[in-house]
C-alpha cells in the first residue's frame, strides 16, 4: 500500500510489471467498477432486489422500487463519467507537471471553472449546461496556468510545495469570491451547497448528454499523449532527446486534462483529492507506464466515485453525504501520507 | 574612536526604531477606536457620539438603546475581541514556527475548531462554555497531531504547513458534514463555520471570548520576549537563556485557546490570523514584539471589514467573505515575492 511518488528517476522495476499481472488486475478493477455500479441501483434509501433491477433496466417502471432504479441511474452514469475524467485528469497533471500532489481539487482547478461558472450564472444569466461547460473550462484553464504561474517562479522552478502552496491559496481566494458573487443573487445562492461541496445526487440524462462530448474529447486527447507523458517522465531533456516536442505534449496534454476536470466541475461541482488518490493507488499495481496507467486510472477513477456516492447515500439513510464530503475524508489522510513520505528537499 | 561612533549608531536606531513602533502602536490603536466608534454610531440610522456615549454609560435613550445596546455595541465588542485573539493567535504561531504560512487559519486549527463548535452547537446542542471548551480540545488535539504527523528527523515547516493545509480540507469537509447531516444546510450557518461570520451576535457569545482574551493574552504577553528569542532558533534562543520547551507548551496553549474561542463565536473569519502578523511586521519595522502590533492590525481588520461587509454593497456580506476576499490576494502576494527571492518558504 504505500504510495510512490511520480516517476522521480528511472526505477526499472517498477516501472514495468508483468503483462499477466497488468492483465488481473485490469480485469479486477472492471469487476469492481461493476459491483459499484449494480450496488448504486441497488443501495439507497431503500433497498432494490435483484429482479426489479433487471425489470427497471428492462423499461418497467411499475413498482416503487423500479422507480428508484430508474431514478438511480443517471446518478450512477455521473459519478463513472465524473470519477473517470477527475482520475484521468489528475494522473494526466501530475504527468506534466512532474509533481506528485497535482489534483484538480489541490491546485484550485475546480474551484476556477466554480468561480467562471457563478460569475457567467449572475452577469450573463447563463442557463444551459453547454454554455456551463464552456465557461467551466475557461476558468478551469485560467486558473491553471495562474497557479502554475505562480507556483513556478523563482528559484527550482515548480517544487510540489510551491505548487500546492499556490493552489491552496488560490483555491482560498477562488471560494470566497465565489461566495461574495453568488451570495447577493439569493436564486442562486440557494443551491449553494453544490457551490461548495461536489456530489452527483442531482444528476439527470440532460446534463450528461450535454457534457457526454467534452468528456470524450479530453478522454481522446489524454489517452493519446499516454507515450509522451512516459517519455516527459524522464525529465525534459531527456524527452527531447527521444523526438518529443515538450512543450507542445505538455500543452495538449494539460489542455486534456483541463477540459476533462473543467466539464467534471460544471456537472458535479467541486470535488476534490480524487485525482489524487487514484493514480498513486494505480502505480503500485499496473506500474508506471502511461499507456497502461491512463485506462486503469480512468476505470478505477469510476469505481472510486461510484463508492464514494454510494457510501455517501448508506451510512446515513435516509440522508444523503455529498460524493465530495466522502472523497475530502478519505483523501486528505492520502494526501498527508504522500507529504510524509516525500523528502524535504523534495518539496 | 569607531566604536564610539558605532555605539552612538546603533544607539540612534535603537531610538528611531523605538519612536517608530511607539507611533505605529498609537496610530494603530486610535484606528481601532475610531471604527469601533464608528460602527457603533453608522447603520440604518444614525447616532450621535452623545447617543452612543449615554446608552455605553447605562443610560436610556429612546430608540439608540435597543439599536445601539444591543444590537450594534454585541457586534462591535465582538469584531474588536475576536479581532485581538486571532490577531495574537495569529502571530504567535508564526513567530514560534518561524514561517508566515504557519498561521493557525492555513495549517487546520481555526478549522478544527471551527468543525468542533458546530458539532458542538448543532448536533450536541451545548451551551456557550461547552462548545468553547469542545473547540479548544478539539483545536488543541488537531494541533498535536499535525505536529507529530510532520515530525520526522525533526520538524519540518514545508511538510507541517502542507500537513495541515491537508488537514484544513479534512476538517473543513467535516463541518460540511455536520451542516449537511444535521440538515441546517442554508447560506447563513454555512457561511459562519465555513467562512466567519459576526451576523446575530450577543452578549452571550461575546463574554466567554472576552474572558478568553483576559486569561490568555496575558500568559502571551509574558511569553513575548522568550517568543522573540524562538525567532532566533532553538540553539541561539537556548543559549540566551530560554526555557524552549515550557515557552512552547505555553504559548501553543495560550495561542490555540484564544483562536478556539473566538472560533468557536464567529467562526473561522478568514486569513485575519494569517494576515495581521506580516502587516503588523511591516508596519513596526523590525525589532520588538509583534504580539501587540498584531492584536491591533487582527482587530482593526475584522472592525473595517465587518463594516465594509453591512454597508458598502447593496448586499451584506458576512465578515469572512470579505477578508476571504481581500486577504487571499496578499497570500498569493506573498507567495510570489517569496518565490521570486528565491527564498524557501
Amino acid at each position: 500500500m504505500t504510495p510512490r511518488p511520480t516517476p522521480s528517476g528511472p526505477d526499472v522495476a517498477s516501472l514495468r510489471r508483468p503483462a499477466r499481472v497488468r492483465l488481473a488486475w485490469l480485469l479486477a478493477v472492471l469487476a469492481v467498477l461493476a459491483l459499484v455500479m449494480l450496488a448504486s441501483v441497488a443501495f439507497g434509501s431503500r433497498v432494490v432486489g435483484w429482479a426489479d433491477i433487471t425489470a427497471a433496466l428492462g423499461g418497467a417502471d411499475e413498482t416503487l422500487d423500479q422507480a428508484a432504479v430508474i431514478k438511480r441511474l443517471p446518478r450512477t452514469v455521473l459519478a463513472v463519467l465524473v470519477g473517470a475524467a477527475l482520475a484521468l485528469s489528475g494522473t494526466v497533471m501530475q504527468g506534466v507537471t512532474r509533481n506528485p500532489l497535482a489534483d484538480p481539487g489541490i491546485l484550485g482547478v475546480n474551484m476556477g471553472a466554480m468561480l467562471a461558472i457563478a460569475v457567467a450564472m449572475v452577469t450573463v444569466g447563463l442557463s444551459t449546461a453547454t454554455q456551463y461547460i464552456w465557461v467551466a473550462i475557461a476558468g478551469a484553464a485560467i486558473s491553471t496556468l495562474f497557479v502554475y504561474g505562480v507556483g513556478s517562479l523563482g528559484r527550482g522552478g515548480a517544487t510540489p510545495l510551491k505548487i500546492a502552496l499556490a493552489g491552496a491559496a488560490t483555491s482560498a481566494a477562488l471560494a470566497s469570491l465565489v461566495v461574495a458573487v453568488v451570495l447577493p443573487r439569493g436564486d442562486i445562492a440557494e443551491n449553494f451547497q453544490s457551490w461548495q461541496v461536489g456530489g452527483v445526487g442531482g444528476a439527470g440524462w440532460e446534463s450528461i448528454v450535454q457534457v457526454l462530448p467534452f468528456l470524450a474529447g479530453g478522454l481522446a486527447v489524454c489517452l493519446l499523449c499516454a507515450r509522451a507523458l512516459n517519455s516527459l517522465a524522464l525529465g525534459d531533456e531527456l524527452a527531447a532527446g527521444l523526438g518529443e516536442r515538450v512543450a507542445l505534449v505538455r500543452g495538449v496534454a494539460a489542455l486534456g486534462a483541463v477540459v476533462l476536470c473543467g466539464a467534471a466541475t460544471a456537472v458535479a461541482g467541486p470535488i476534490a483529492f480524487v485525482g489524487l488518490i487514484v493514480p498513486h493507488m494505480c502505480r503500485l499495481l499496473v506500474g508506471l507506464d502511461h499507456r497502461w496507467l491512463l485506462p486503469f486510472v480512468t476505470l478505477a477513477g469510476a469505481a472510486l466515485l461510484t463508492a464514494a456516492d454510494v457510501v455517501g447515500r448508506v451510512v446515513n439513510r435516509p440522508d444523503e453525504i455529498e460524493a465530495g464530503i466522502i472523497t475530502a475524508l478519505i483523501g486528505a489522510p492520502f494526501f498527508i501520507s504522500i507529504v510524509r513520505r516525500q523528502k524535504v528537499r523534495e518539496l | 574612536m569607531s566604536t564610539t561612533t558605532t555605539l552612538e549608531a546603533v544607539t540612534r536606531g535603537r531610538i528611531r526604531r523605538g519612536r517608530r513602533r511607539r507611533a505605529v502602536l498609537t496610530g494603530l490603536a486610535v484606528a481601532v477606536a475610531v471604527v469601533f466608534a464608528v460602527s457603533l454610531m453608522v447603520g440604518q440610522t444614525f447616532y450621535p457620539p452623545a447617543d452612543v456615549l449615554a446608552v455605553i454609560l447605562g443610560e436610556t435613550v429612546p430608540g439608540a438603546s435597543f439599536t445601539v445596546g444591543e444590537l450594534r455595541l454585541p457586534r462591535a465588542v465582538l469584531a474588536l475581541v475576536t479581532g485581538l485573539c486571532f490577531g495574537m493567535g495569529g502571530v504567535t504561531f508564526q513567530a514560534m514556527l518561524r514561517n508566515p504560512l504557519a498561521s493557525p487559519d492555513i495549517i487546520g486549527i481555526s478549522s478544527a475548531a471551527s468543525a468542533a463548535a458546530a458539532f458542538g452547537i448543532i448536533v450536541l446542542n451545548l451551551g456557550e462554555t461547552g462548545v468553547s471548551v469542545f473547540a479548544i480540545v478539539a483545536a488543541l488535539g488537531v494541533a498535536v497531531v499535525i505536529y507529530l504527523l510532520s515530525f520526522k528527523d525533526g520538524v519540518a515547516g514545508t511538510r507541517l504547513v502542507l500537513i495541515g493545509i491537508g488537514m484544513a480540507a479534512m476538517l473543513n469537509s467535516a463541518t460540511s458534514y455536520v451542516l449537511n447531516q444535521a440538515g441546517q444546510w442554508d447560506l447563513q450557518a454555512a457561511t459562519r463555520w465555513l467562512n466567519g461570520s459576526l451576523n446575530g451576535s450577543t452578549w452571550d457569545e461575546t463574554v466567554p471570548v472576552l474572558l478568553a482574551l483576559a486569561v490568555f493574552g496575558p500568559v502571551l504577553l509574558a511569553q513575548a520576549r522568550n517568543l522573540t528569542m524562538l525567532g532566533l532558533g532553538d540553539d541561539a534562543a537556548a543559549a540566551l537563556g530560554t526555557r524552549l520547551e515550557r515557552t512552547r507548551l505555553l504559548s501553543i496553549v495560550a495561542a490555540v485557546g484564544l483562536i478556539a474561542f473566538a472560533t468557536s463565536a464567529t467562526g473561522p473569519i478568514a486569513f485575519v490570523a494569517f494576515l495581521a502578523g506580516p502587516i503588523a511586521v511591516r508596519l513596526t519595522g523590525p525589532g520588538g514584539s509583534p504580539l501587540v502590533p498584531s492584536a491591533l492590525v487582527g482587530a482593526l481588520l475584522v472592525l473595517a471589514a465587518d463594516f465594509l461587509g453591512q454597508f458598502a454593497f447593496d448586499t451584506r456580506f458576512p465578515v469572512g467573505v470579505i477578508t476571504g476576499v481581500l486577504g487571499a490576494p496578499y497570500l498569493i502576494f506573498l507567495l510570489v515575492r517569496t518565490n521570486r527571492a528565491g527564498g524557501s518558504l
